[in-house]
């Protein structure tokens, strides 16, 4: 698919601050499910500071904002051709030991609830089917339900609410599947809505698991699904907060206020056959 | 009874002698009467008290503003017991960061099954935000401080490694130049190697490991947590000593692509911070978003070459409790060498054979948590009565995993001048090893000393002080 991203987040101060530093995950990893055709993020008023790949394979960029500044905003506008590769991050490039995602924070941390649930692991064969099993617990236990959790929310209070955004079906499937022994994270990105009226976040999260052989697998329980050409992935971390696309602080008094808006259409592919 | 190796006298037929390094010091101790001895321990104390030194050594908590206790009497080195320490000090403060430059590339030797993957890739030091990135000149320890004791005459045991910003390096400058004040004449007697060029080494060092991108002389900074950091004083000593900015994180800024400091001149850029800040609260983007010490945006100018801090960000899982029984396995691994120095034996109560021997020798070790610190959780067989003991045994019976366990040692004693007179007391030694694009190594450290009689503690905050330490020159 070709899919466009039109994303912008406007961050509103009450009082004018003297300077704003941010760090963005804000360009699609690069594997074999999804290609940049064009890509851009632009933030007012700002300077660019630091460009590297990490070694998690993410692209961070560093902004800063010299102040008085009242409004911060940044745009993020591009087309990506995607393919549906069932999940899998085929190609991507990244040098931390999937080993060290066997970590827990207290954002991911497993209860006695959460144990319980990844007992739906045993039995299976293989630690895909595993994953398979465990994604699709969460999915029971965790209805989608937008207003009922926030950003701080942990896997194992949502779990007890039984309802919560995709922020929360990841952040449980990771508690879930490091419980079980199997390395997890948690993946920011994009997807494109279908007609269907299922769960969805245009700016949105999913969970992969580290299955040995294959790599790293995408699992959605938002969307009872793997990842595939409707998604863009953006970035990773041990948790919403390690991955966020964008972290930031400013420095001054002012009270903070974010407004974000999403959308992620499908562009014509009449270019595709020349590939 | 155990029999401890004291580091002056040793018995001869003739009953004691004294052993060659402290040759000199038997007529200074014996030309000093009690009252003598007072005024100058007075005149000393007033000293450390003008030059405002009071803090806690290795953030043992207590009292910031007490005074430690120096101890006049010097411990001795000869240069040759020296030049074995500083082969073994040097070897292992190469192997501790070339491991670290390995877990955070390749991780050759967990590949090589030498070293359990979870030891370091859940260790809570590990930080997979500098997975990949390979500091200036491969250095991520750039001031490695070893903890040792010594047993025997050629017995020196490794206690523990400190990767990250071992403190208390002040007191050894301090020391030495408050014992040269008050005893001018001990020195034109005996012949001392000096130390005062470590801070000029320390910044040397510094300099060495500045980014590819600084073009010119590099500017190094240290970067304090600020004033009501127990350590403060030396941040702003080693500032003073080296000619470098003392600086807070507001002090700071980031902006494209490098970190600069704010002076009255307008924004200085800045190539090297020695950071005194935990990992967790340099930088507000990266690690704990709470935190208002660091920098927002240092570790994006870090790893992408902007600027180099030291130690580097996840140093600190090469000097773990548990790693550390590995140290010698990274000396032969990395270096291809047998360890000069020796670390303490350590049973793994995880491990069935070591459990059976440690629950079978238990009043004669010492036990600790495997992630315990500051002596809580631990268990001194011989200092603990039979009820303590049986019941740490049952606490290890419950959880072999969580514990380890070690000899007692024999800590040697040298004279310390207590209210008696003199007397032997038990003393270990930190040396500090700087790493750099060379590594240096100063003849001397921070000797500290158990005060009370017999007690083998010799932390500060329980009746510790400190003592000039002194290598010989040939």
């Amino acid at each position: 698919m070709l899919l466009t991203v039109d994303h912008v987040t406007r961050y509103r101060y009450d009082h004018p601050v003297r300077g704003v530093a941010q760090s963005h995950r804000l360009t699609p990893s690069i594997f074999d499910g999804q290609r940049v055709l064009s890509w851009s993020v632009m933030v007012s008023d700002a300077t660019k500071g630091a460009q590297f790949r990490d070694g998690a394979g993410d692209a961070l960029q560093s902004w800063t904002v010299k102040g008085p500044v009242s409004v911060v905003e940044v745009r993020v506008r591009g087309t990506v051709e995607t393919h549906d590769l069932a999940g899998v991050l085929r190609g991507h490039r990244e040098s931390v030991p999937p080993d060290a995602y066997l970590t827990d924070t207290p954002a991911t941390a497993a209860d006695l609830a959460l144990r319980d649930l990844s007992a739906a692991a045993k039995g299976t064969e293989g630690p895909l089917a595993a994953a398979h099993a465990l994604a699709g617990a969460v999915a029971d236990a965790i209805v989608y339900r937008p207003g009922v959790t926030e950003a701080r929310t942990t896997a194992a209070e949502a779990l007890a609410l039984g309802e919560g955004v995709c922020q929360d079906h990841a952040h449980a499937l990771i508690a879930v599947a490091r419980a079980a022994g199997l390395p997890a994270r948690y993946v920011s990105g994009y997807l494109f809505a279908d007609q269907e009226g299922a769960a969805y976040e245009a700016a949105h999260a999913w969970a992969e698991v580290y299955v040995a052989g294959l790599g790293w697998v995408g699992f959605d329980p938002a969307n009872r699904c793997c990842p595939d050409a409707r998604y863009i992935r953006l970035g990773s971390g041990f948790d919403a907060q390690d991955a966020a696309p964008i972290r930031g602080v400013a420095r001054g008094p002012g009270h903070e206020a974010l407004e974000v808006s999403v959308t992620v259409t499908e562009t014509a592919a009449q270019a595709q056959s020349q590939q | 009874m155990t029999t401890y190796f004291n580091e002056m006298y040793q018995a001869s037929s003739s009953g004691k002698s004294v052993r060659p390094p402290y040759a000199r010091l038997e007529d200074w101790m014996k030309s000093m009467p009690a009252e003598l001895r007072h005024m100058k321990q007075a005149e000393a104390e007033a000293l450390f008290r003008r030059i405002g030194i009071t803090f806690a050594v290795y953030g043992e908590g207590g009292d910031p503003d007490r005074l430690i206790p120096f101890d006049m009497f010097p411990r001795v080195f000869t240069s040759s017991e020296w030049s074995r320490l500083e082969r073994g000090i040097k070897q292992r403060a190469r192997a501790l960061n070339a491991f670290l430059v390995d877990v955070y590339g390749r991780g050759e030797i967990i590949r090589a099954g030498r070293i359990p993957s979870k030891l370091v890739y859940q260790n809570a030091a590990y930080e997979k935000a500098v997975a990949g990135f390979r500091p200036p000149k491969g250095v991520y320890s750039h001031i490695v401080g070893i903890d040792l004791v010594r047993t025997g005459p050629d017995d020196f045991f490794v206690l523990e490694d400190n990767c990250r910003t071992p403190s208390g390096v002040s007191y050894m400058l301090e020391n030495r130049e408050i014992m040269m004040r008050m005893f001018p004449d001990l020195f034109r007697e005996n012949r001392i190697q000096p130390v005062e060029q470590y801070p000029e080494l320390l910044r040397r060092t510094f300099a060495s490991v500045a980014p590819d991108k600084c073009d010119g002389e590099p500017t190094v900074v240290i970067l304090t947590p600020g004033h009501f950091n127990s350590a403060y004083y030396e941040h702003s000593f080693l500032a003073d000593l080296m000619g470098v900015e003392l600086v807070e994180g507001q002090d700071l800024f980031v902006e494209g692509g490098f970190v600069w400091m704010r002076t009255t001149e307008g924004p200085r850029r800045v190539d090297v911070i020695y950071r005194r800040i935990d990992d967790a609260f340099i930088d507000p983007l990266c690690f704990r978003p709470d935190s208002m010490l660091g920098v927002p945006g240092l570790m994006d100018v870090y790893r992408s070459g902007g600027v180099t801090i030291c130690s580097a960000p996840g140093a600190g899982v090469a000097d773990d409790k548990a790693v550390y029984t590995f140290v010698p396995e990274m000396i032969r691994f990395y270096l291809g060498e047998e360890p000069i120095l020796q670390n303490v034996p350590t049973w793994q109560c995880g491990k069935s054979d070591d459990l059976k021997y440690v629950l079978e020798n238990l009043a004669e070790l010492v036990v600790k948590e495997v992630h315990g610190s500051g002596g809580y959780g631990m268990l001194v067989g011989p200092k603990s009565t039979k009820d303590e003991v049986e019941a740490f045994r049952a606490r290890i019976i419950a959880d072999p995993g969580n514990y380890i366990a070690q000899p007692t040692l024999a800590l040697s004693t040298t004279p310390t001048f207590v209210a008696e007179g003199i007397a032997p007391r038990h003393v270990d030694l930190r040396p500090y090893c700087l790493v750099g694009e060379r590594i240096e190594l100063v003849p001397g450290g921070l000797t500290r000393v158990a005060l009370t009689e017999g007690s083998l503690v010799v932390n500060s905050s329980q009746g510790g002080g400190v003592k000039d330490t002194w290598v010989l020159a040939e």
